[in-house]
């Protein structure tokens, strides 16, 4: 069974519309993998009993002709996607008992394509983090170790578990969210692709909000293709979310081999950070001569307030997550204290008792930056550097068509290791966040291993709405790489 | 700018959220070094340079004045920790 | 403010200032009033907004806040807004932002209050307040901005316990923040009584009080005419012109009292007791407020044409200032003017009475002479009553036509009260039409001048005696004689000259 969870979706969608394999013996192998894989602790919540009932109906669908775009394949949804009757937790404690009466708008695309649900999968809670160490379900731990070690090292964050999934073959894509670069982290340091759309294509309704501006829905998969085919289904013009754009979904696989000649490829110099452990420097570079000896035509761009980000991004983010999370309150759902002997005990205990360190840590800071006296100081001016941001890409897209900058300062770190220092931890995101901020697309593809047997990826940064161009390049870097390793098993049981 | 432990405490109070006497401190000092290092804003000069309102270029969406949703009130009690007669039940509110 | 002459110490008019033991006081108030947009679905979601549902059943999973729910607005209530404002003649900004307002509370799902703050959708206007005595009161507007209503809480089911109700969450207000403008409780009520006809005839909000669909928020503070504005407090949640009335005139004599013993007004939020008629403060809101307002990131700027502004200003209605005019220009006295135009029922019914052709100025005197003192009487609304305005038109065309006297149009109303029927056939079956025959008219002079012989002698040394003839003629043909013809004919018979 184990070759059918190393299909990629592509081939596994092939596969099963051409009836060499069944839907539900598809997914009868994932969930296999999936319940064999516990130590990662990837899944909050399975659902085999949900996936292979959907395998069945997708299987009478082939046989009835009536087959969907995704149908029969097996994926792995983010826990902050709100899934009807099963049980959404948003890694937190406070809504550890959630079972949802409605379905997010982008994984009822999915299911409306055909897929099959597997389970809910570990984040950091709320979204919050870069490691998924937050989560109240514990760490998830990233199927990839270094040569000779054995320690555990994390998926990345917010989205570990979506990464560590398709890593770890458990899944053959997965839904994920990136508000600072929750999607393009964990897909860096777990050799996957991951893409974070233009702000708007996918819709937000049903997944659960951390920074509403800044929040975007996006897959993590194998391969660029499957990618492109994930966000096609997930994409959609949804009435119910007011900053969900009206443009029509392009077939994203269409164009994928069309290769990158004559394309201006930036390179922004102020992401030459640093710090930035020098074989990801070097695999920058190296991704810049493939894409130039494929035909790219490579230009050196100013974002010059590039440094601003982070520290902007850690005021809006908060002040947005702040209110956001004003409705866990212990009144209509969620975590409630015992005993509460008035509104604004349940509240204040409610509350303390269901959110984890970081998730309170930046409450309280965004609450600092929103209240009175401070507001024009803290937030007024991140919005405002936030124009300038935008301004940066704008100017620099007149030179070029899109960027390519690193994804993540360093490789996967060790579980633990930059969890005590909060700034620390948020210097991770140093070239994902600019991206949130402007609303632009982003696609990380893995562009090769270090000395230590682990992924790096790239970035590559597009135009508004123009994830098409990004998938492109994205294609032309993966067959550059010929990246063929994949983390060794370790973990089944 | 940095706060102080009363600040901290006002502001955990304003966010509902309950500070033992002994976090307040070493909170203090988390956020302290979160505002520390957000200070470097202060170098950028953002006169007349307008706030960003929405990074998408579209107009606001409307809906039309028609009632789409039916009785929900069970599925709101799913979850509701004090639901009793399809109200929501808090301790006493005095107005 | 402009008033017409009137007694002023320090620019304050005498006649509104409170006597205290130090001297004389002047109440400045500002209304903020919440008008329910009449909506069939709320503000951001597509839930009912239909009043008296059972608990929670009006409820989307928008309005309760469920995570990851989001809100999009109902073009409607954008378009009743903007109907407001041109009614408050008030300017209209194409673009405004929606704010959220941060708090926590039992019956605000998501802990914050989606509301308009520093952009609101309608700027300056102003309202014409009309006050006893024929005075017109400019009360400014200091804007309109749309915001989602709260949850219910009922607190008196249990002990320990309060439930909590969604059904009003998330129903769309308009919020119409007036002025400090107003220098009396009696000026304040007229304020929203005007307001209340403005938003009816426009037809945006029912103005409903007893239901909640209109409430005010009403701001008091008192100070020595001509000194700068004092520090106010805010009376919650008013929704009685009655209770308006008495909570401003406790609440100033409270503050002045304050004052007078050497204290200092704290600036609080208040509920009126009704029982107690006493004003105390709000214990939910003792807390510092800090509402950490911020534009609402799941909603984009509400941005339309002023093309849209124009045509929805194409459809205005006329609207009670229009309308007073109209009918004064008709004829009519301001005050009957005022009093037809007050509430939308009744102007309507005036209108009514106006499309079948009836004499104006003869119509306004027959409905508030007659038949709205029948109506006030019997307790009842306009609506309520059992005369028609077609009804009442045939009426006042008959007298005007000479068919019936005005006592016979009197007659014709009481029977239309109590039994129901048509004006004409009433007249016709029971026999009330008016005789003009002038030779019928002359029996009966002659008739009466007959059986009288000492009173045509007394008569004719004193001539305002005649009207006993006229009288007696009147008796003796049963009201229906015309009484100018009677009155011609006594006086020929009797030899008394026409007078003038």
């Amino acid at each position: 069974m184990s070759d059918l969870t190393d299909f990629t979706l592509a081939e596994a969608r092939d596969a099963v519309a051409g009836k060499k394999i069944s839907a539900k013996e598809l997914t009868q192998g994932f969930v296999t993998a999936m319940e064999g894989a516990r130590a990662l602790n990837i899944f909050v919540t399975e659902t085999p009993d949900i996936a292979l009932k959907m395998a069945e109906a997708s299987d009478a669908r082939i046989a009835a002709g009536t087959a969907r775009p995704l149908e029969g394949l097996p994926l792995g949804i983010k826990d902050l996607y709100c899934t009807k009757g099963v049980r959404t937790t948003a890694g937190s404690k406070i809504l550890e008992n959630y079972v949802p009466q409605y379905e997010s708008t982008v994984s009822q695309n999915l299911w409306d394509n055909g897929a099959v649900m597997l389970g809910k999968l570990n984040l950091d809670e709320f979204a919050m983090g870069s490691s998924n160490e937050t989560s109240a379900y514990g760490p998830c731990i990233s199927p990839w170790r270094a040569k000779d070690s054995k320690t555990a090292l994390v998926p990345g964050g917010s989205s570990g578990g979506s990464s560590a999934a398709v890593a770890a073959r458990l899944c053959l894509g997965a839904t994920a969210t990136d508000t600072g670069g929750s999607i393009r982290t964990p897909a860096a340091v777990t050799g996957t692709v991951g893409i974070k759309p233009t702000y708007g294509r996918c819709s937000r309704w049903g997944i659960v909000a951390f920074a509403s501006s800044l929040d975007q829905a996006g897959p993590i998969a194998k391969t660029v293709r499957d990618t492109a085919i994930l966000l096609k289904a997930m994409a959609s013009i949804d009435d119910k979310d007011s900053t969900s754009v009206d443009l029509p979904v392009p077939d994203y696989e269409a164009g994928i081999e069309g290769g990158v000649k004559g394309l201006r490829i930036g390179i922004p110099k102020e992401y030459r950070v640093e710090g930035t452990d020098p074989e990801i420097a070097a695999v920058w570079e190296k991704g810049a001569e493939w894409l130039k000896a494929q035909g790219a035509e490579i230009v050196e761009v100013s974002l010059p307030h590039t440094k601003y980000a982070l520290p902007t991004y850690y005021i809006v983010a908060p002040a947005e997550c702040s209110s956001n999370l004003a409705r866990y309150d212990g009144v209509r759902f969620g975590h409630r204290a015992a005993d509460p002997k008035d509104l604004i005990d349940l509240y204040e205990r409610s509350r303390a008792e269901g959110f984890g360190a970081e998730v309170r840590r930046r409450i309280l800071i965004g609450t600092y930056v929103l209240s009175a006296g401070y507001y024009d100081a803290y937030y007024l001016r991140a919005q405002k550097l936030r124009t300038l941001i935008k301004r940066d890409f704008e100017e620099a897209y007149k030179k070029c068509d899109m960027l390519l900058t690193p994804a993540t300062p360093s490789p996967a770190f060790a579980i633990g290791e930059k969890i005590a220092d909060p700034v620390t931890m948020y210097l991770y995101d140093v070239f994902t966040v600019t991206v949130n901020l402007a609303g632009l697309p982003a696609l990380v593809v893995p562009a090769g291993l270090n000395t230590a047997g682990l992924p790096l990826g790239l970035q590559l940064i597009g135009k508004a709405f123009d994830e098409a161009t990004l998938f492109r390049a994205g294609r032309a870097l993966e067959i550059a790489a010929d990246l063929k390793a994949k983390p060794q098993n370790w973990w089944s049981q | 700018m940095s706060v102080d432990k009363e600040t901290v405490r006002r502001i955990a109070r304003l966010a509902r959220l309950k500070l033992e006497e002994e976090r307040v401190e070493p909170m203090m000092e988390e956020l302290n070094g979160i505002l520390a290092w957000v200070e470097q804003l202060k170098e950028v000069d953002v006169e007349g340079i307008p706030p960003m309102t929405s990074v998408v270029e579209q107009r606001l969406k409307m809906r039309d004045d028609v009632v789409t949703e039916t009785d929900h009130a069970d599925a709101l009690m799913v979850n509701a920790p004090g639901g009793e007669d399809h109200f929501f039940v808090v301790p006493k509110v005095v107005e | 403010m402009a008033i017409q002459s009137e007694e002023r110490i320090n620019g304050a008019r005498k006649s509104k200032l409170i006597q205290g033991s130090t001297g004389a006081w002047e109440v400045v108030i500002g209304l903020e009033v919440h008008c329910q947009v009449l909506s069939k679905a709320k503000l951001f979601s597509g839930a009912s907004t239909e009043f008296g549902a059972d608990p929670n059943s009006q409820v989307s999973f928008v309005d309760a806040a469920m995570p990851g729910m989001l809100p999009v607005i109902n073009k409607f209530c954008v378009e009743q807004a903007v109907r407001t404002g041109l009614g408050l003649k008030a300017e209209i900004n194409l673009t405004s932002v929606f704010d959220r307002k941060n708090y926590f509370y039992a019956d605000l799902p998501a802990g914050y209050q989606i509301s308009q703050f520093k952009n609101p959708i309608v700027g300056e206007g102003e309202v014409l307040v009309d006050l006893p005595g024929g005075e017109v009161a400019r009360v400014g507007i200091e804007r309109l901005h749309l915001e989602q209503d709260a949850g219910k809480s009922i607190h008196d089911q249990s002990p320990d316990s309060s439930f909590v109700d969604l059904n009003r969450a998330g129903i769309a207000l308009m919020e119409i923040v007036s002025r400090p403008d107003m220098r009396s409780s009696e000026e304040a009520a007229a304020y929203l009584k005007k307001l209340r006809a403005i938003v009816r005839y426009l037809g945006t909000c029912d103005g409903n009080m007893e239901e909640g669909s209109m409430r005010a928020d009403v701001n008091v503070s008192v100070r020595k005419p001509g000194d700068p504005l004092n520090t106010r407090c805010e009376i919650k949640n008013m929704n009685s012109m009655r209770f308006i009335v008495q909570a401003i005139e406790y609440e100033a004599r409270r503050q002045i009292d304050v004052l007078e013993s050497g204290g200092r007004i704290k600036q609080e939020t208040l509920l009126f007791d009704t029982k107690l008629g006493e004003t105390r403060p709000m214990r939910s809101k003792e807390e510092a407020h800090d509402y950490r307002y911020f534009p609402d990131p799941d909603l984009l700027p509400l941005s339309f044409e002023q093309a849209w502004v124009d045509e929805i200003a194409a459809s205005l209605p006329e609207l009670p200032d229009a309308k007073k005019d109209r009918f004064t220009a008709m004829g009519l006295s301001t005050y009957d003017a005022l009093v037809l135009v007050a509430e939308k029922e009744t102007a309507d019914y005036f209108e009514v009475m106006l499309a079948e052709g009836v004499d104006a100025k003869a119509a306004a005197n027959w409905l508030n002479n007659e038949y709205f003192g029948r109506l006030n009487k019997a307790g009842l609304a306009l609506s309520e009553g059992p005369v028609s305005a077609h009804a009442n038109s045939e009426i006042v065309k008959m007298v005007g036509e000479n068919i019936i006297s005005s006592k016979g149009a009197k007659d014709v109303l009481d029977i239309l009260w109590a039994e129901g029927g048509a004006p004409r056939s009433i007249v016709e079956s029971r026999g009330l039409k008016q005789v003009t025959d002038t030779s019928a008219i002359e029996k009966a002079v002659d008739a009466v001048i007959a059986a009288n012989p000492d009173k045509v002698e007394a008569a004719k040394a004193k001539p305002t005696l005649a009207g006993w003839f006229v009288g007696q003629v009147m008796k003796a043909t049963g009201g229906k004689a015309n009484p100018a013809t009677v009155n011609a004919l006594v006086k020929a018979r009797l030899g008394i000259a026409e007078e003038g």
